[in-house]
């Protein structure tokens, strides 16, 4: 489903990805972990397209397509989505009519008619049940006034709304009680599916006990410096990062 | 040679007024026609703003005065029946319509009345004559004519206007709707003089649409008097929908006494140069103001708000919030200043401009004054211009949302502050699609009335 090679982006002539290579494939959920300035959230923010970054070498194939190629619409058309480390508060912008559009444009790209408003509401309820958001949320502008932790369900929600092939989460676990995190593990494991896959991005692991993954890797210095299976997150947990900083410096 | 133009243009009115003085006189009593003479006198002190006046500064009207135009010192007869051009379809939204058409009041399509509950609405021409108490008490009170020249020129041509009268304790069910048309096969030059005055603990919502109907360039310089007198309340609503060949100057005089409560909401769709100016008077205790406007312009267009909210007395709430979205190489201008005299303690008072610029040629001219002379007093102004912000572009677009459409969602979102406070619902969702059409770039060429324009089959 995505394979990146040897890919390399900077911001403002700073060099923030160094080289990385990854392969996710159809049904798995990968975890990538580091500590803070790793280069994981540039790494989210590269694959939905922040025009911030530029990326100087490397390339990106998404089912088959070029994914750099393509502007940040088109990724989400194309099955794409992000879950925001810090969601974006839009005042004025119902989140109606947000969602409204958004799965309308999608649906034009798939050849197919708008949605009727009755199909629309329906589709609503049942996703507002599966990630338990509250009524009184959806009515209002995008992410206005929202707590940090319905913020991130807000995210998930969208996610269900859109169905999308491959979801990069970036740091949802951040801020939220654990409560809120079980909410949002759930709402992500509902969704899995054969046919989608997950990249999980956080810098703790406890949200590895409720969002299982196939795959951890561990970024350092804009680079994958260890890969392996779960056991790696708890390996990360009981021992920080400092022995690999150590090993990558070596 | 600019300053002899200058006094070119000043004696050319003045030797006009002279010369038709007995036409303008005809048909209006002594209390009307007495302060003529000396507002020509206050006008010809200053002539017409030009750029090197403070409060004008980013608005030069003299290119559009200096044009010729027909003055309208009788009603032009017009040889066609109104209701084949014009329409007003929002829908739900049941009004008592007034027609100005070049400024007079057209009584064809739209009776004088006079309702059950006291509740008058004639020509200012009519009330002169029939209620000459009323007028006399508050007419030429509120304006300025001897700070605004173009105010003392208006009264010194004052001839036709609406006037709308609401009794003591009286609700006007219904919003009147003033519908200022301009139509000639010639350039025209308009002039009218509106009264409003609503007596203790009344109620109004008045509406006032102004458009342009041919394709000749317009002048108007009218000037709205508005009394709302103690504990009544007031909702105005404008909305100013006119061709890049019209020229517009507005004066809005209002006096509230205390404890009235005023909401006034200016929507610019359209217009060629524009010059709103809002002289807000708070003349007693706990009065509650609230003036808003939302403008949008493109290519050469150029709009400027002048705002003077005047607090005179203690425990007074003001507050102004003006949003504009200029794109290509449209101008812009605000000129907003506070004024909480010595003895207006408590006062709360705010003022804010906000402007989205969505090209580099675009233009804004933000000057947010606080003018205090009480100490205990909460007042803030602020101005901001500046893109769309990014971070909520790339947020929608990550949800695959089109540039285009991002913009728009978020354009939409700016203007929907000032929209979402207009409080005559059927308004408020017809001014709502008119903006995203006007957004959508579906309403620029629009010649007609902004109520039905921009829908197929009808322009």
């Amino acid at each position: 489903m995505l394979k990146i090679k040897n890919l390399h982006a900077s911001i403002e002539g700073n060099e923030i990805l160094k080289g990385i290579d990854l392969e996710v494939n159809k049904g798995e959920v990968h975890a990538i972990m580091g500590p803070n300035g790793s280069g994981k959230s540039s790494l989210a923010s590269v694959l939905a397209g922040r025009e911030l970054f530029e990326v100087t070498e490397g390339e990106v194939i998404y089912e088959g397509e070029d994914l750099l190629e393509m502007a940040p619409e088109e990724r989400a058309k194309e099955g794409l989505f992000l879950g925001f480390q810090y969601p974006v508060e839009i005042p004025g912008v119902s989140m109606m009519n947000f969602l409204k559009t958004a799965i309308n444009e999608q649906r034009k790209h798939k050849g197919q008619e708008a949605m009727k408003s009755s199909d629309f509401l329906k589709m609503m309820r049942e996703k507002k049940d599966l990630v338990e958001i509250d009524s009184n949320l959806t009515n209002r502008s995008v992410n206005e006034g929202f707590s940090g932790g319905e913020k991130k369900r807000n995210e998930i929600f969208q996610m269900a709304m859109l169905n999308p092939k491959l979801s990069i989460l970036d740091e949802t676990d951040s801020g939220l009680d654990i409560d809120a995190l079980k909410i949002v593990a759930n709402g992500v494991n509902k969704l899995k599916s054969p046919d989608n896959a997950t990249i999980v991005i956080t810098h703790y692991q406890r949200l590895l006990n409720y969002i299982v993954p196939d795959k951890v890797h561990v970024l350092y210095g804009g680079k994958i410096v260890k890969s392996g299976d779960k056991q790696l997150a708890l390996e990360l947990e009981e021992k920080g990062y400092d022995w690999l900083k150590k090993q990558a410096m070596d | 040679m600019s300053i002899d133009a200058k006094i070119d243009l000043k004696d050319r009115f003045s030797e006009f007024f002279y010369r038709n003085l007995e036409t303008l006189k005809e048909g209006l009593p002594e209390h009307i026609n007495k302060k003529r003479e000396e507002a020509i006198q206050n006008f010809q002190k200053k002539g017409i703003p030009h750029t090197k006046m403070e409060e004008y500064k980013y608005t030069d009207l003299n290119p559009a005065f200096e044009k010729e135009y027909r003055t309208y010192i009788k009603p032009k007869k017009i040889d066609f029946d109104l209701n084949d051009i014009f329409r007003c379809d929002v829908p739900e939204l049941d009004t008592h319509v007034v027609l100005l058409l070049n400024g007079w009041y057209y009584q064809k399509k739209t009776p004088q009345r006079e309702l059950p509950n006291g509740v008058i609405i004639t020509s200012f021409r009519e009330a002169a004559n029939k209620y000459p108490e009323i007028v006399k008490k508050h007419y030429n009170q509120y304006a300025d004519t001897e700070g605004e020249s173009l105010t003392a020129l208006n009264t010194a041509f004052a001839q036709d206007g609406a006037f709308i009268y609401v009794p003591k304790g009286q609700t006007m069910e219904k919003p009147v709707q003033i519908i200022n048309l301009l139509m000639d096969e010639e350039d025209g030059m308009s002039q009218h003089r509106n009264l409003f005055v609503m007596e203790e603990g009344s109620q109004a919502s008045v509406i006032v649409c102004d458009h342009t109907l041919s394709q000749k360039n317009f002048l108007t310089n009218s000037v709205t008097e508005v009394f709302v007198g103690q504990n009544a309340h007031m909702d105005f609503v404008r909305i100013q929908n006119e061709h890049n060949g019209s020229t517009q100057v507005s004066n809005f005089y209002l006096n509230q006494e205390r404890d009235s409560n005023v909401s006034a909401n200016t929507i610019t769709l359209h217009g060629g140069l524009i010059r709103n100016n809002y002289n807000l008077r708070l003349n007693g205790e706990n009065c509650e103001n609230q003036t808003l406007g939302l403008y949008l312009t493109d290519r050469g267009q150029h709009i400027d708000s002048y705002v003077l909210m005047d607090h005179a007395h203690p425990h007074c709430r003001s507050n102004q919030l003006f949003k504009g979205v200029l794109d290509d190489y449209a101008t812009g201008a605000f000129n907003g200043r506070i004024l909480v005299r010595q003895d207006a303690q408590k006062t709360e008072a705010y003022q804010a401009n906000n402007n989205i610029l969505l090209t580099d040629d675009a233009k804004m001219n933000s000057k947010p004054q606080l003018v205090i002379y009480a100490d205990d007093v909460k007042c803030s102004h602020g101005g901001t211009s500046g893109q769309l912000n990014d971070n909520a572009m790339f947020y929608l677009r990550s949800r695959g949302i089109p540039i285009k459409e991002s913009q728009l969602l978020l354009m939409y979102a700016f203007a929907h502050e000032i929209i979402g406070k207009i409080k005559i619902k059927p308004l408020q969702d017809r001014i709502h699609e008119l903006v995203e059409k006007r957004l959508r770039g579906e309403l620029s060429r629009c010649n007609y009335c902004q109520m039905h324009c921009g829908e197929p089959g009808k322009n």
